[in-house]
């Protein structure tokens, strides 16, 4: 079955490998990255470029991004596509809450993630069964879902102790751990602010400090899915799904099954991504999610339907979101960041021939150097649309290589192959 | 077979129908499991209902959900997903707000000036949905995560420009702020109602005009013709020779402009002003609405005045006790089932017209149909 399996997606295969950078380029990139970074951060003394609080708090902010976007990925790699994400998210930070605070913060996550695979079940009832429109299921499931999450607020937090209309009593955050011996060492390096060297010092420090156990949980989940995905044959036969359905139900595939499990557990990510919300933040609220779901499918595609880009792609946005909390300089700084970035890309779309799209990051570019030029402060409403404005950059000017899977958001209707 | 037989008509009709009573049915079971009288609060809302106040409210919001109904609807007629209805009409609404209320705007004469704000706020949703189109025409990014982002960007627009250094007042006795207030030249008065205060807007007028010209746009033009071609069968109306790209752009700049008018009721005709507490959501309702009323100008209508019922019949419920989010919880449950409703329905009136087809070519046997609905839930 395996064998006939990779035949269905060898090309998809032979593709991926073509563009693959080696860990040792991904390594100098990165490098690269925190090397401009850093020099941006010398250049105008924003310190919180980089500080490992930063650090910290753009982690925080990436967990429940990098979750959702996970469901988008299990789902979409099946051919489903999940804009109910942001409701199953509520339903997670609905079950986080209501368990949360009677049996401890783990019953909780155990139960956001429970209401966010319910969640998952009904987009997979109507998408799969019903042949709904993926689209409409999902915004059926965002109109319910904080309905739901309001009514039943009401209902079981009003009288509870410290609870109210739209919050729940509050729920205890998990254990959170601190690398011994690492982090003090690394801080005193931090604190020299010496180029390149201080920044990866406090990058280090910022992953490695009071981090929370549900963080460790979501990167090891993010590793079990590319495992799962990548290199087993139930991910094989999974993504064979999303590619062409009919052939791999023409191979024996039962292609209903694995659809409806892969939005369930779709469901159950971004339940624990909004269970992550709630614990994290000590209390279920309502409208806690803010459009986290959404974003995290940004991150998806920003990421290629990838894990590693996802994960990528949730850094980038956890950092913006980290910024907003921060000092105005280092948002200030952000501009001078965002122009040299569109330069950049300015001279790879001109060496790859694209006139018109250099063109427009040029001119982008020089706007926003210009712009970090002329001003001393980037108003603080606009630093929220930060990780948006990003993302529509990042698909305007670069995203000739994004390859969704083929059958993706197609209704699949077993026998109608042809 | 007549387009209008009785068969059709009662197939069209079973899917709404069958959707609001399982919305009821639900909505009934989570009321009854959580300790509430589902009658009881059904009987509420009813009385509630009928109050000449409710009335005008509902006729009221369903006005402006009918605007961004249609919106929606233009985009759904080839495919195209504005999920970005919501940031157009806010930033529309916000920016002919502060151009209605300028003070420059005082010597203008009525007509004129309200005019100027409509057109204004058109060409500010265009705008917005442009920026979608364009972005799908040149670079193909899906509408749907654009217009998402669009939405969040307005938000922080609307956010940055709503301050009192820039476009922003303090409003009167109030922590509030907003746009200056649009004097009595540039409003748009409305119709009273016997019984009630309240009044009904003005620009219900618009509403209908704009839905007559959708029909008309659909059944009666080119363009119409070409925009649903292109949406049942991108390579036949390819291959028919529409410019696809052409399409897109139109029917995205086309939505937006309609999407710049779902403030404008409220804006001319009752607050005068865009503040902290302007709605907001409305493009999501106007997808739901969409859904339900599946895009025909008439349905649309009737969706949007059910919408408007039950959200201002919900406001009694917390009195009675009830969390009136049990109206969030049944629209929800409507748009899923209508859908559900309207795919089952396709399926079996596949197989009516299978046999009808296999009577008519003289075999008793229907020819092999696609699964019951029944086996399908299995």
């Amino acid at each position: 079955m395996s064998a006939t399996g990779t035949a269905v997606c060898a090309g998809t295969v032979l593709r991926a490998r073509r563009q693959r950078i080696s860990p040792l380029g991904y390594t100098g990139i990165g490098l690269a990255v925190l090397a401009a970074v850093s020099a941006v951060r010398v250049a105008t003394g924003a310190s919180d470029l980089t500080s490992s609080g930063t650090v910290g708090a753009a982690l925080a902010a990436a967990v429940p991004i990098a979750l959702a976007g996970l469901g988008g990925l299990w789902s979409e790699r099946a051919g489903v596509v999940n804009i109910g994400l942001e409701g199953q998210m509520v339903l997670g930070t609905l079950g986080a809450g209501w368990a949360g605070y009677q049996y401890g913060p783990w019953a909780g996550v155990l139960m956001g993630l429970l209401l966010g695979a319910l969640g998952g079940l009904v987009h997979a009832v109507a998408t799969v069964t019903f042949g709904v429109d993926h689209i409409i299921s999902g915004v059926a499931v965002n109109l319910v879902a904080p309905g739901l999450g309001l009514f039943l607020a009401k209902l079981v937090f009003r009288n509870a102790p410290g609870g109210g209309q739209k919050q729940s009593p509050p729920v205890r955050d998990v254990r959170h751990l601190t690398a011994p011996y690492l982090t003090s060492w690394l801080g005193s390096l931090e604190r020299r602010q010496w180029f390149l060297v201080s920044d990866l010092a406090a990058v280090l420090r910022g992953l490695t400090f009071q981090i929370s156990t549900l963080t460790i949980v979501a990167v090891l989940l993010l590793v079990a899915t590319f495992v799962v995905l990548w290199w087993t044959p139930f991910g094989l036969r999974l993504r064979s799904c999303g590619e062409a359905p009919y052939a791999a139900e023409s191979l024996g595939v039962n292609v209903r099954r694995y659809k409806y499990a892969a939005v369930i557990v779709s469901g159950a990510m971004a339940g624990l991504g909004g269970a992550f919300l709630a614990v994290s933040s000590g209390q279920f609220r309502d409208g806690q999610t803010g459009g986290r779901g959404f974003i995290g499918l940004a991150s998806m595609i920003f990421g290629n339907w990838r894990p590693g880009g996802l994960a990528m792609g949730a850094g980038l946005f956890g950092y913006t979101d980290a910024m907003q909390l921060r000092g105005s300089d280092a948002v200030h700084a952000l501009l001078l960041l965002l122009g040299i970035a569109l330069l950049v890309l300015t001279v790879i779309q001109a060496r790859a021939g694209r006139v018109v799209l250099a063109a427009v990051a040029g001119v982008l570019g020089a706007a926003f150097v210009l712009w970090f030029a002329a001003t001393d402060e980037v108003p603080p409403e606009l630093v929220g649309a930060t990780p948006y404005v990003v993302t529509l950059l990042v698909l305007a000017l670069a995203s000739q290589r994004l390859r969704m899977p083929k059958a993706d958001g197609q209704i699949y209707r077993k026998g109608d192959g042809g | 077979m007549s387009r209008f037989s009785r068969r059709s008509v009662l197939l069209g009709l079973a899917a709404p129908v069958a959707a609001l009573l399982f919305a009821a049915l639900v909505s009934a079971i989570i009321l009854g499991t959580t300790g509430h009288a589902p009658l009881d609060a059904f009987q509420a809302m009813l009385a509630s209902a009928k109050r000449p106040r409710t009335v005008v409210n509902s006729i009221d919001s369903a006005t402006t959900y009918y605007f961004s109904a249609v919106a929606v609807a233009i985009g759904f007629r080839m495919n195209l997903f504005n999920i970005g209805v919501d940031g157009q009409y806010r930033l529309a609404a916000m920016l002919s707000a502060a151009f209605a209320g300028a003070t420059f705007m005082d010597g203008v004469p009525a007509v004129l000036r309200v005019a100027a704000t409509i057109v204004m706020a058109m060409c500010v949703g265009a705008m917005w949905a442009g920026v979608a189109a364009l972005l799908k025409v040149a670079r193909g990014v899906s509408e749907v995560i654009s217009t998402i982002m669009l939405n969040a960007v307005a938000t922080a627009v609307v956010s940055f420009l709503l301050n009192p250094h820039r476009l922003a007042v303090s409003v009167a006795g109030s922590n509030n702020i907003g746009t200056r207030p649009i004097g009595s030249g540039g409003q748009v008065p409305g119709f009273g109602y016997p019984g009630t205060s309240s009044r009904v807007f003005g620009l219900i007028l618009l509403a209908a005009l704009v839905g007559v010209l959708y029909s008309l746009v659909l059944t009666r033009t080119r363009f119409g013709f070409e925009l649903k071609a292109t949406g049942m069968s991108e390579p036949a109306a390819v291959a028919a020779g529409v410019s696809v790209k052409r399409m897109v752009a139109s029917a995205m700049l086309l939505s937006g402009a309609v999407a710049g008018l779902v403030g404008m009721p409220q804006l001319l005709g009752s607050s005068y002003s865009y503040s902290l507490d302007f709605p907001t959501g409305l493009g999501f309702t106007g997808i739901a609405i969409a859904l339900l009323g599946r895009n025909s100008p008439i349905g649309m209508a009737f969706a949007a005045l059910l919408w408007g019922v039950l959200d201002q019949s919900a406001n009694v419920l917390d009195i009675t006790g009830v969390p009136k989010e049990i109206v969030a919880i049944m629209q929800g449950v409507i748009v899923l089932s209508v859908v559900v409703a309207y795919e089952l329905v396709r399926r079996y009136r596949l197989r009516l017209e299978q046999r009808d087809v296999g009577r008519a070519l003289g075999t008793t046997e229907a020819p092999p149909s696609t699964p019951t609905p029944v086996a399908a839930m299995v």
